[in-house]
């Protein structure tokens, strides 16, 4: 590899004095190392009061009191992110401080949101006496706890993140058999509101495969694109100016992607289907390092889409579920109380919001359809405001960011691809879903990360900030450990 | 590969500038037309929010017939309007989607709290924190007259399938009694459900169109009860009561073959009666001619002063008469040729109240009411009193105004001569009340004479009590058949008796 080398971060600059990074503990931990975890202590800690902050301020505004309820949700959260805050030490002592406080503090919000939401729906009688884990809001509390444990025992079991590419066909093929299961399954297993995603396992218990595959078919990209970029980027045919690779090259990718996306139309999900391709465009653009990949992406992107409207309009069939996407993105009012209503109530969420919203608990987010669901974001925008929902998407924007710095900073190029196409696929899956909420881009059914209601979302995106922070453990580890350690 | 990560940070901050800059636009710019929005389901919330008032009718210590009660729901209130079908008219309705009617859109400001006069309780509200109710309107109807007139109509012996009934207080103008036939229930209209707009399309689709307010919004052709307006037309033109007409079976008029006959062979054969027997056998042929020898103009002017052509008339509140339940125009037609001059074919028919003369029921009452009251007609109007959520502070009590002078009193005196005997030797026989003078007159009769096609049965008329008048009415079966004006006058005396008996007797 011939990656050029970054400047490590600032903790990496203190040598430190004595080698017991190298059987790290609790007590016995690096001190630059210990300061970066002091850091993210803290950080954790202003988080949960915020959240705690969060679901007082909507027990006073729904129950006219401020009963002592409202430390069990915080409470519990707080609880498990510093079990994972203790793992972090033991087993990840350089990684980034600021990734799990920021994700920890939207994973919050967004239990607190639904604990709200299942307020508004209890009559007003029964509200004070709502447990804990009770209606969604529990529920997400509940798999919180088991997708930080999944993060946990991730960080505690793979050392070191090259071991996931030990593994990579494995995964791209677990990850094409997730794809394909809820298609081929019968609807009565895998359909929920018209989009076949899903495997039911009666009625309390359901999962979405591909959130788990896109992890799986990303960790596949970075392995296979990083055996053969050298290939890719050099053994090229040159055909209008632009440098093609050759196919056996590029066939098992092309033929992942192909898969994926053949099985995404008979699932009828397009956001799925968008981010799959977002995806595997931007890691092979950072494999290749060549800008002609953007270019064909997006014209392949833009002009299938347009083609999709087309074929909507005089064919029909497959692509007139887009087609109308299409025209409720164009005028949602048109129909406001039929096909447009999702997002017209959406909308009037949001500027009902305005710039400093109603106040946590004080508006009506129940008016927006699924609102646990794909306009969690619509529904928190009447409450918390522009003002808000910007501090929001700044978390995002932080996490991603990180993931972008861990990926910079580390060294192999198995993990800058990783790391890179995680933190993207993040970053995308926010635009598509916020961005259809919204009425910027058209509407396509994908997760809030981190806020939805749904505990495949939840355990998929916390396995992704774990990986996230293994590879930026490697990353800003000092080099005079050894580089990557153990 | 830091480069293209580099280039792949870029990217991400430009969609999420993106996304940043799409939220300004949507909460910020955009954010009141959505607030507002009625597709803003918090609109009504906010609506819903305080206890809207009540409507009630004129008779001290009813029940309300129109409330709002507690909810265990989003929306805290849900209206009901126990009244049901015979108010629903009147009170309108007041839906979550949608803008109201009736009296529910008219006075909305005050049932809703939002109006300026409760602005003290409003002040309070935000001190005390509590939301106070809105504020209440009683209205003028009386609730036996309401009711009789509903039921009969909906009961009505010759199974007409729709009409309408407008009771006056000749005195004041007050709104007794006003039904349409058919009508609606309007609860299910104000669920909070979507069953409310399927309740609403099922209304729409519904044959009779049961959503008119007949009394106010239908026109129809007043048949032999215009020949009470001919008549003052007649008074006013120097004649009286006993002034002699030409009758006779047939009646051709100047530059036409039409000839014009009686209803039956049996009225009015003699070549000559006065004008008051040729009211009270109801001649067509006396005034087919007498309508000529009037002439449009005199007719015209007549019909005026009794409130046709008047467009601009709204029933409700008679401190704003600008807003209220809209009254359609009621008309004579063309009486004119297109040269100006007399069309006599035309006015012949006219006079016996067919041809293109068209009148609501409201016009009606209003002329039998200006008789009644010395031809002082006064404004008619639907709001007696508002007032606070307290139910005791005043906020507007009405008071009445005359609309137009009609006629000399003289007159007024020897119309009502001839419509008591209308009721008392003529074809209005069946609204006779004991220990009242009921003056009135009937019509039958269809838009198109030839035709044969059903005919409408009216009455007109008013109950007098040692010379005060005490209710005036206005009764048509639409569509009736043969017997429909003597349906009319049993049930025009009905309701005036609902009247008397609230007023206990007097």
């Amino acid at each position: 590899m011939t990656t050029p080398h970054t400047a490590p971060p600032a903790a990496a600059a203190v040598v430190p004095e004595t080698p017991v990074a190298a059987k790290p503990s609790l007590l016995r931990l690096d001190p630059a190392a210990r300061r970066v975890r002091r850091t993210e202590l803290w950080l954790l800690l202003l988080a949960m009061a915020m959240v705690a902050g969060y679901l007082a301020a909507v027990e006073a505004n729904m129950l006219d009191t401020v009963t002592m309820d409202f430390w069990y949700p915080a409470g519990v959260l707080t609880a498990v992110f510093l079990a994972l805050h203790v793992v972090i030490r033991l087993r990840a002592p350089f990684a980034d401080p600021v990734l799990v406080p920021t994700v920890a503090l939207l994973n919050g919000l967004g239990v607190a949101f639904l604990r709200r939401l299942d307020l508004g729906r209890a009559k007003i009688d029964d509200r004070p006496e709502l447990a804990i884990f009770a209606g969604d809001g529990g529920k997400q509390l509940l798999w919180t706890l088991i997708a930080v444990t999944g993060a946990m025992v991730l960080l505690w079991f793979v050392r070191d993140h090259r071991e996931v590419s030990k593994f990579a066909w494995t995964l791209g093929l677990a990850g094409i058999v997730l794809v394909m299961l809820p298609a081929v399954l019968p609807g009565s297993v895998s359909e929920v509101n018209g989009a076949k995603l899903w495997i039911r396992f009666g009625s309390f218990f359901a999962i979405q495969p591909g959130e788990f595959a896109k992890l799986m078919l990303l960790a596949f990209f970075a392995y296979y694109l990083v055996r053969k970029r050298e290939v890719l980027a050099l053994a090229s045919r040159r055909f209008l100016g632009i440098d093609f690779p050759r196919g056996r090259d590029l066939g098992p990718v092309i033929v992942v992607w192909a898969m994926s996306l053949l099985v995404l139309i008979f699932e009828k999900d397009l956001g799925t289907s968008l981010l799959y391709f977002g995806m595997f465009v931007v890691t092979l653009y950072i494999a290749t390092e060549r800008v002609s990949w953007l270019i064909i992406g997006l014209v392949l992107f833009f002009g299938g889409a347009v083609l999709a409207y087309v074929l909507a309009g005089v064919v029909g069939g497959p692509f007139t579920n887009f087609g109308q996407r299409v025209e409720i993105w164009l005028d949602p009012f048109a129909e406001p109380y039929d096909r447009g209503y999702q997002l017209v109530q959406s909308l009037m969420g949001l500027g009902t919001g305005g710039m400093f919203g109603t106040g946590p608990g004080a508006g009506n987010p129940l008016l927006v359809p699924e609102v646990r669901n794909d306009f969690i974001f619509a529904g928190m925008g009447e409450e918390v405001g522009l003002f808000g929902l910007a501090a929001m998407l700044a978390l995002y924007l932080l996490v991603v960011s990180r993931g972008l710095r861990a990926a910079l900073a580390v060294r192999d190029s198995f993990g800058k691809l990783l790391a890179g196409g995680l933190a993207f696929t993040l970053a995308l899956q926010v635009f598509v879903i916020i961005g259809g909420v919204s009425k910027l881009i058209p509407l396509t059914g994908q997760t809030t990360p981190f806020l939805s209601a749904g505990g495949s979302s939840l355990v998929a995106n916390w396995l992704l900030v774990a990986l996230l922070l293994r590879i930026s453990d490697a990353a800003r580890t000092p080099a005079s450990t050894g580089g990557v350690r153990r | 590969m830091n480069a293209p990560l580099r280039r792949v940070g870029v990217v991400v901050m430009v969609l999420f500038g993106l996304l940043f800059a799409n939220l300004n636009w949507v909460q910020a710019y955009k954010g009141n037309d959505y607030r507002t929005s009625p597709y803003n389901g918090r609109v009504q919330i906010d609506e819903y929010d305080r206890q809207r008032g009540y409507i009630m009718v004129s008779n001290p210590g009813s029940k309300p017939i129109a409330l709002s009660t507690a909810t265990k729901n989003n929306l805290k209130y849900l209206r009901s309007y126990p009244g049901g079908a015979a108010y629903a008219h009147v009170i309108g309705y007041k839906p979550v989607n949608g803008t109201a009617t009736g009296v529910e859109q008219l006075e909305n400001d005050i049932l809703s709290g939002t109006s300026d006069k409760l602005f003290a309780d409003r002040l309070r509200d935000i001190f005390t924190g509590s939301h106070t109710a809105g504020g209440n309107v009683t209205l003028t109807l009386s609730k036996t007259a309401q009711d009789t007139a509903y039921d009969q109509l909906a009961k009505n012996k010759l199974g007409a399938k729709s009409g309408a009934v407008v009771a006056l207080d000749p005195n004041t103008g007050a709104i007794l009694a006003m039904a349409s036939f058919p009508s609606f229930d309007p609860n299910p209209l104000v669920a909070h459900d979507g069953k409310a707009s399927d309740a609403y399309k099922k209304l729409e689709g519904q044959a009779g169109n049961p959503l008119l307010n007949r009394a106010l919004q239908e026109t129809y052709p007043p048949a032999s009860t215009f020949k009470v307006l001919v008549s003052a037309a007649a008074l006013s033109a120097n004649r009286n009561p006993d002034t002699p007409l030409q009758a006779g079976p047939g009646y051709q008029a100047p530059g036409t073959s039409h000839i014009i006959r009686n209803a039956t062979s049996s009225t009015c054969p003699e070549e000559q009666l006065t004008l008051k027997e040729a009211l009270t056998v109801s001649c067509n042929t006396a005034f087919a001619r007498l309508g000529v020898e009037l002439g449009s103009q005199r007719l015209n002017d007549t019909a005026r002063a009794f409130g046709f052509y008047d467009n601009s008339l709204r029933v409700g509140n008679l401190s704003a008469t600008d807003r209220g339940l809209r009254v359609e125009e009621s008309v004579l037609g063309p009486l004119t040729t297109s040269s100006g001059g007399d069309d006599k074919p035309n006015i012949a028919i006219s006079s016996i109240g067919l041809n293109e003369v068209r009148v609501t029921p409201l016009q009606n009452a209003m002329v039998a009411a200006a008789i009644a009251n010395g031809c002082s007609q006064m404004r008619p109007y639907l709001i007696e009193r508002l007032v606070g959520p307290d139910l005791t502070t005043g906020l507007y009590s009405a008071a009445p105004k005359e609309l137009r002078r009609s006629c000399t009193t003289g007159e007024a005196a020897q119309l009502r001569e001839m419509m008591f005997s209308v009721v008392e030797n003529g074809t209005g026989k069946k609204a006779q009340i004991d220990g009242y003078q009921v003056g009135g007159k009937t019509g039958t009769g269809t838009a198109d004479e030839e035709a044969n096609a059903g005919s409408d049965g009216w009455f007109i008329g008013f109950a007098m009590k040692d010379g005060r008048p005490v209710a005036a009415v206005a009764v048509i079966l639409d569509d009736a058949g043969k017997g429909g004006s003597g349906e009319a006058a049993r049930i025009a005396g009905l309701v005036m008796k609902g009247v008397i008996e609230d007023k206990g007797g007097k």
